[in-house]
């Protein structure tokens, strides 16, 4: 059964009596423990079709189904237990939270949203820290640490509730060049682990060039899909 | 709700400056008006001290009319012999009273032999007056502190008006209820000083002595005035006495009696219920200053972490949380202006204490101030300054928690 399910999607977005179409009609499915990516020009809808995958907006018409549930019922609520039980989430600038430490960052969505026991967050944060290499810099604070240790921690945090999906929009957007290779061999390493789907939004050929299901969008349509290199799936 | 306190914790020492400067707002607010409050209130008590106990008692008991025409000291009015010893009765029952002294209460002629004038006469029992009023005799400033028969206390007004010196004689001339006029002579034991300020005719003699001015064959008194073991039960055992002196007689009696605390008798009282209502407004300005600062800071929080909120609710973070982590925010920041504010205000009003400034009320020169820390006070500032934060909180916090994530991860 396919994880996600996407049947003549459509966004529109109205500002007064302008309409931007952001996504027409798209129709697509992605299998479980894949890895996805979502290539295009800036505008072409990417970061809106994420935003809709991960149950943060709402389709203008057609189906959307995430794991089995249409995201378009969801009221807020629903949303945030949705995304707490389903999703994780990586960011183009890591978003860390600045008044928690490397280790409380990756404990914060067991800890403030999965309301997970203490004896059992400790042992999965270290797991994590220990698979990103971080082991020693978990009292560290966002400030303390390199642009591409973030962006590891941010991986970690998205992994540490064992997610169904993550979503990353242009992770690797504000590394250098080794950092991002890095960042998206740790996540292979944590889709082998943990069977986990990774879909992106992104430029960086670094990234297309490891998916193994690329998606291509331009003004808002799905222009074509073809098997990444990294693909067993594709 | 340990870890969102934490959050909360560092999120305010993220902005050191601004959450000091906040905090150090609510601490004068706090610092000011506990110190205004207790120094107010104890001068205030300390003041309805010396008005119920030189002169008034806590309580009073009189016959149904004789208040309201108490310029007049009506001796038509007095409780009479019978009425008086069930009043007696029934006071010597409640486990409230400390103690209750009878008044006779006249007016009369006083003379030097030289001259003449007016005075307003107290017959009572010496000790159990001083144990009613118990400042009485620190009024006497002249003269000696025990009250014999014959003998007479005389106000400083008439002293001093008069030229009448202790151990003088003087004649006191009064009218009894017949019409007809008695005289008797007294030697002045002592010159009384005013509790309120300048002015009073008030003399005080022995009850037997009045008795006899006013050929009373048998005891009649115009009051009877009680000192309370408790001050603070001044309101509950007026409202049991009115209750219970309607027993007096018996349901068919004529006679009536009413029960007065020291507050329907002294004019002083709307000066107290002045400083309550200058209290009150000094609280409602500390309520002021934590709203409006408090709210200027957790709007300014909101606006500068609005990303930050789009990512936790991002991640899942539940509406109702969110709204936690601000008004956490908001309640630790009242808490921290109000420990801080308590501890500075207790050391200040320490100092006072230390200080020993002295102030005049009416005659009474050199009254120590004694600041009293009312734990009451210390309690309801600080709940005051806890809930308008948690308050001030609410609006803020509210936005936050309702913030769509997709926009708030957009703001830039």
């Amino acid at each position: 059964m396919a994880l996600i399910e996407a049947n003549e999607l459509n966004k529109v977005y109205e500002a007064g009596e302008i309409k931007v179409t952001a996504l027409k009609g798209l129709t697509f499915e992605i299998e479980p423990a894949s890895f996805v990516s979502f290539v295009g020009p800036s505008g072409s809808g990417k970061t809106t079709l994420l935003n809709l995958i991960g149950c943060l907006d709402k389709p203008t018409s057609g189906l959307l189904k995430v794991a089995g549930m249409d995201i378009a019922r969801f009221n807020r609520k629903e949303g945030a237990i949705f995304r707490g039980k389903n999703l994780g989430f990586i960011f183009q600038d890591f978003n860390l939270i600045p008044v928690l430490s490397v280790y409380e960052n990756i404990e914060y969505p067991l800890m403030m949203v999965q309301n997970v026991p203490a004896a059992e967050r400790a042992q999965r944060v270290s797991v994590l820290l220990e698979a990103i290499g971080m082991s020693e810099q978990g009292q560290k604070f966002p400030d303390q640490i390199s642009g591409g240790q973030k962006q590891r921690v941010a991986v970690a945090r998205a992994l540490v509730t064992n997610p169904r999906l993550v979503l990353a929009d242009e992770p690797t957007a504000n590394l250098d060049s080794q950092t991002a290779y890095r960042i998206i061999d740790l996540m292979k390493r944590m889709r082998d682990q943990f069977q986990t789907t990774f879909i992106f939004s992104t430029h960086d050929q670094k990234i297309v060039g490891e998916a193994e299901v690329i998606y291509t969008l331009e003004d808002g349509e799905l222009q074509g899909r073809e098997a990444g290199k990294g693909g067993i799936h594709g | 709700m340990g870890n969102l306190f934490k959050i909360a914790v560092r999120n305010l020492w993220r902005y050191k400056r601004r959450t000091l400067l906040t905090a150090s707002l609510i601490t004068m607010g706090v610092i000011f008006v506990l110190v205004f409050i207790s120094v107010s209130g104890s001068f205030k008590n300390m003041m309805v001290g010396q008005i119920t106990d030189s002169m008034l008692g806590h309580v009073q008991v009189h016959r149904q009319g004789y208040v309201a025409s108490i310029d007049n000291l009506p001796l038509n009015l007095n409780i009479k012999g019978q009425g008086f010893r069930q009043l007696e009765a029934l006071l010597k029952q409640q486990p409230e009273v400390a103690a209750y002294s009878p008044r006779l209460k006249f007016g009369g002629l006083f003379s030097t032999f030289v001259e003449t004038t007016n005075i307003r006469l107290n017959g009572i029992y010496p000790e159990q007056e001083f144990k009613t009023v118990p400042l009485l005799p620190g009024r006497v400033s002249q003269g000696k502190r025990t009250l014999e028969r014959g003998e007479i206390y005389l106000p400083d007004l008439l002293h001093k008006g008069m030229g009448a010196k202790v151990g003088d004689t003087v004649v006191i001339v009064a009218t009894n209820q017949d019409g007809s006029v008695n005289g008797k002579q007294f030697k002045v034991a002592g010159v009384l000083e005013s509790a309120t300020g300048p002015g009073g005719r008030d003399g005080y003699v022995h009850i037997e002595d009045a008795m006899e001015i006013l050929r009373l064959e048998e005891l009649e008194v115009s009051e009877v005035a009680i000192r309370l073991k408790d001050f603070d039960q001044l309101h509950p055992f007026t409202a049991k006495m009115e209750r219970l002196v309607k027993s007096i007689g018996g349901p068919k009696s004529p006679v009536r009696y009413e029960v007065h605390s020291w507050e329907k008798l002294s004019p002083f009282f709307n000066i107290a219920k002045m400083i309550n209502l200058l209290t009150f407004f000094i609280k409602l300005m500390l309520i002021a200053i934590v709203l409006i600062s408090i709210m200027n800071v957790m709007i300014m929080a909101v606006y500068e972490r609005i990303r930050e909120i789009g990512t936790i609710a991002a991640i899942g973070t539940l509406p109702g949380k969110i709204l936690s982590m601000f008004v956490l925010e908001g309640f630790c920041l009242g808490v921290l202006g109000t420990v801080v504010g308590n501890l500075v205000g207790g050391i200040i009003l320490y100092i006072v204490n230390l200080s020993r400034i002295s102030f005049e009320f009416g005659q009474q020169k050199g009254l120590i101030l004694f600041v009293q820390f009312n734990p009451r006070d210390l309690i309801v500032i600080s709940l005051i300054v806890i809930l308008v934060s948690v308050l001030a909180s609410l609006q803020p916090a509210f936005k936050a928690s309702r913030m769509e994530p997709i926009q708030a991860l957009r703001h830039v």
